[in-house]
């Protein structure tokens, strides 16, 4: 049984109240829709939806899972080897009504319940990491699709700039085009689609989950290894005996070997370099230039324009001077002249080794995009009686939140907010609603027993096995992902 | 809940084809041309869409009442199409609006995305479960190839339309499937000038494609079936026995003179039918629609994988 309060006529007729044209259904009949079936007088749902498989490993050999929807139809598959998604089983909201689908299964000889439903989210967005130094616009600038706002630059993270798309204000708060035109950027991002992105006051940037963003029409190669003042650190002694002195040029802490720390212990003499900017400790400086797409995230092109003169009571004529990015794609060897001014010359071949160390420790630019969302009143409610409970449940890890199979993050404190990666779940799982509001798979497992005791809807509880004989599409658990029902240690509160 | 809330709008999975459902209305909506001008008529048919079923069900009981040669006056335009590409039908033959409810909403989708964005686009077309609404700008052309269950990628028959052919609708109604058929035809597919006109015939001819009385059909009263069917208590087909050759011959020849009378009256270009592996076909010119030895093609009814 599942969705629809289907009334049940004398001769068990049902009549379904999915849509507008509540069919009469008779029993082993379906309706117009071929959506919904009267089985035995019961209302239940027929058409595909995804059920996720996990690769079996045997003597070693990988199962092949290439096969067709039609080759799996009416196969029983082990039960612990098959999960219900959400993807495509549809929703209840905003009628009170128990989830589209509740199986029960059982895993390890434990019961288990897994609720199962599509929620419409009007609550949610994107948060979008792009691995770059380079500078995307000001922080709290407006992010912009087709010319409307869609989000904002967010808190930067280490080596990373942040976007925070979508959300309710966008989606529902502006005018209709805003909304329309948020709604199909998140579900682009959400299905694993590029979406081009302005950022006002800053750069225009095309940004595809799993992949590298592109910037001003420039494709992003790597994120720096670590901020200049860290590059010294890790490179120090690399560059002993080869140079005699190395500026590692980044927007956020601009790192000088002679001044700091790390060329102290290696006991390297001062240089009389001079730096602008502002000193923050030995070696380490802030704001040597303005942010920008040169140099290590500052709008450097000619890196000799963040030095002043050299000191002529500690420089000589002759000493050598490195100056590199943090991700190693710019650099510039350099020799002091007759007259203490730096001259661009070859680097020497050890020197070309630590820059390419430099690449090599730059892990590739990706943009990594996690949906968010909100799991509403109205929704828990499909799962239970008393919403609350479900919160409840969640939080003491007693129930388990997948979203499309994927694993979730869900934020502490009230509610259930979720998060998820867009690439661990199966293509194309979201969808929308012209409402505008984003439709996210969303599913709820727990053991049956602790189903029951939040309240659940028992009696619409079915076993996976009911489920497997309708036409539904399997797809391949993803490689990496948890499998969803798997029995884990619970963090039940004393 | 309206339509609003419930229509479901996706792209499929080659990111280039929409597919709107809303009951049991599923649309696949493939559009050719310039992005902006797709993306235009896309947003078109999603925005038509979400009120259609709504308006559908405020007329159904209606909609599931026989028509007669004078129009009736609906309020929704989705009805009123239904009802006129009925209604010259129904001096001859037992037919509801139902007939075409199909190819009516892919007609509508289809107005709505050519209102939206028509300058840019080289083709449109709106399947609805294999009733199709087509537009091609002049100059363009297409084929279409025909199956008979779409479980099984056979061609039965190939259509090549031109844009001057004025072939605005492709319709199949058949035994099998979702809607009720009073024949025994596997398949009968009609090409005419819009996909509600399409629909309607191919209903009236694959229901002529019979063989009354016969003891090797088995036939059940609509309404045991479907209790709010529009056909009432008429018979409709359940399963049809394999069948011998003269009786295929006799039965498709029944059709193809309700198919000819359809031409000769402009109501349809021309008819594909199919029973029993054995395809007949009547066209206004045989250019248009030709049989065909199993090959591949183009699959007229696919199955749905959003």
């Amino acid at each position: 049984m599942s969705h629809g309060q289907a009334e049940s006529e004398a001769d068990d007729k049902v009549r379904c109240d999915a849509c507008p044209v509540t069919c009469y259904i008779r029993p082993g009949m379906a309706g117009a829709c071929d959506r919904y079936a009267n089985r035995e007088g019961k209302l239940v749902r027929v058409d595909p939806h995804v059920l996720l498989e996990r690769t079996v490993e045997r003597g070693g050999a990988v199962v092949p899972f290439s096969r067709s929807a039609a080759e799996w139809s009416g196969a029983v598959l082990p039960e612990d080897s098959v999960f219900v998604t959400a993807i495509g089983a549809g929703t209840t909201y905003p009628d009170y009504k128990p989830a589209p689908f509740i199986v029960s299964s059982e895993v390890a000889g434990v019961d288990i319940v897994t609720v199962v439903t599509e929620g419409i989210f009007s609550y949610c967005g994107v948060k979008v990491k792009v691995d770059t130094d380079r500078y995307l616009g000001p922080e709290q600038a407006t992010v912009r699709a087709e010319g409307e706002a869609v989000g904002h630059v967010t808190t930067g993270e280490y080596g990373s700039q942040m976007l925070s798309l979508g959300g309710v204000h966008h989606l529902t708060g502006g005018s209709k085009k805003e909304g329309r035109v948020t709604c199909e950027a998140l579900l682009q991002l959400s299905n694993g689609a590029p979406v081009e992105l302005a950022v006002d006051g800053g750069v225009t940037i095309a940004v595809e989950a799993g992949a590298a963003p592109i910037i001003n029409g420039v494709r992003e190669e790597r994120m720096r290894v670590g901020c200049g003042s860290a590059t010294i650190g890790m490179f120090a002694k690399q560059w002993l005996g080869h140079v005699d002195e190395v500026i590692v040029v980044d927007d956020h802490i601009t790192g000088v070997l002679s001044e700091h720390q790390a060329g102290k212990v290696l006991d390297i003499p001062p240089t009389g370099v001079k730096m602008k900017g502002r000193r923050s400790t030995p070696g380490r400086y802030f704001q040597v230039a303005e942010p920008g797409t040169g140099w290590g995230g500052t709008n450097v092109s000619d890196p000799l324009s963040i030095l002043g003169p050299f000191n002529p009571q500690e420089a000589r004529p002759g000493l050598t001077m490195l100056m590199v990015s943090t991700t190693g794609e710019h650099f510039g060897f350099y020799r002091l002249d007759e007259a203490l001014r730096p001259v661009e010359t070859e680097l020497p071949e050890a020197l070309r080794l630590s820059v390419e160390r430099i690449q090599e420790n730059c892990e590739p630019a990706l943009c990594t995009v996690l949906f968010m969302g909100g799991a509403g009143g109205s929704l828990r409610a499909g799962v239970t009686e008393n919403p609350v409970r479900l919160t409840r449940s969640v939080k003491d890890a007693l129930t388990r939140v997948t979203c499309g199979g994927a694993p979730a993050y869900v934020w502490p404190g009230g509610g259930i907010t979720f998060m998820v990666d867009v690439t661990r779940l199966p293509a194309n799982s979201f969808g929308y609603v012209p409402t505008p509001a984003l439709v996210a798979p969303i599913e709820f497992t727990m053991r049956l027993s602790d189903y029951a005791a939040l309240g659940g809807h028992m009696d619409h509880v079915r076993p996976l096995s009911a489920l497997t004989d309708g036409a539904a599409r399997h797809v391949r658990q993803i490689d990496g992902n948890p499998w969803p029902v798997e029995p884990r240690q619970q963090r039940r509160k004393a | 809940m309206n339509g609003t809330e419930r229509a479901q709008v996706r792209m499929l999975p080659d990111r280039r084809r929409l597919h709107l459902q809303d009951g049991p209305i599923d649309l696949i909506v493939e559009a050719a041309g310039t992005p902006g001008a797709v993306a235009a008529a896309y947003r078109a048919a999603a925005a038509r869409f979400r009120f259609v079923l709504d308006e559908l069900c405020a007329e159904l009981a209606e909609l599931r009442a026989p028509s007669a040669p004078a129009l009736r006056s609906f309020h929704g335009p989705v009805a009123r199409r239904m009802e006129a590409a009925v209604a010259p039908h129904a001096g001859d033959v037992f037919i509801t609006p139902m007939a075409a409810v199909a190819g009516a909403v892919a007609d509508e989708i289809l107005a709505a995305m050519r209102g939206a964005a028509s300058e840019d686009l080289a083709r449109i077309s709106v399947n609805n479960g294999g009733d199709i609404a087509l537009w091609l700008v002049p100059g363009e052309a297409t084929t279409v190839g025909l199956v008979s269950r779409p479980d099984r990628a056979a061609l039965f028959a190939r259509a090549r339309l031109r844009a001057e052919d004025g072939i605005g609708g492709i319709a199949t109604s058949g035994a099998p499937g979702r809607s009720f058929s009073l024949g025994v035809a596997d398949a009968v597919t009609t090409l005419a000038s819009c996909a509600a006109e399409a629909d309607a015939a191919a209903t009236i001819v694959a229901n002529a494609v019979d063989l009354p009385g016969d003891p090797r059909i088995e036939r059940r009263p609509a309404r045991s079936l479907q209790p709010d069917s529009d056909l009432g208590d008429r018979l409709v087909t359940r399963g049809v026995a394999p069948l011998d050759t003269d009786s295929i011959a006799v039965a498709l020849e029944r059709g193809l003179a309700a198919a000819r009378r359809l031409i000769a009256r402009g109501a349809i270009a021309a008819a594909a039918l199919h029973l029993q592996g054995v395809t007949r076909v009547a066209s206004r010119d045989g250019r248009l629609m030709a049989p065909e030895a199993p090959q591949a093609g183009i699959i007229l009814r696919e199955p749905l994988d959003a």
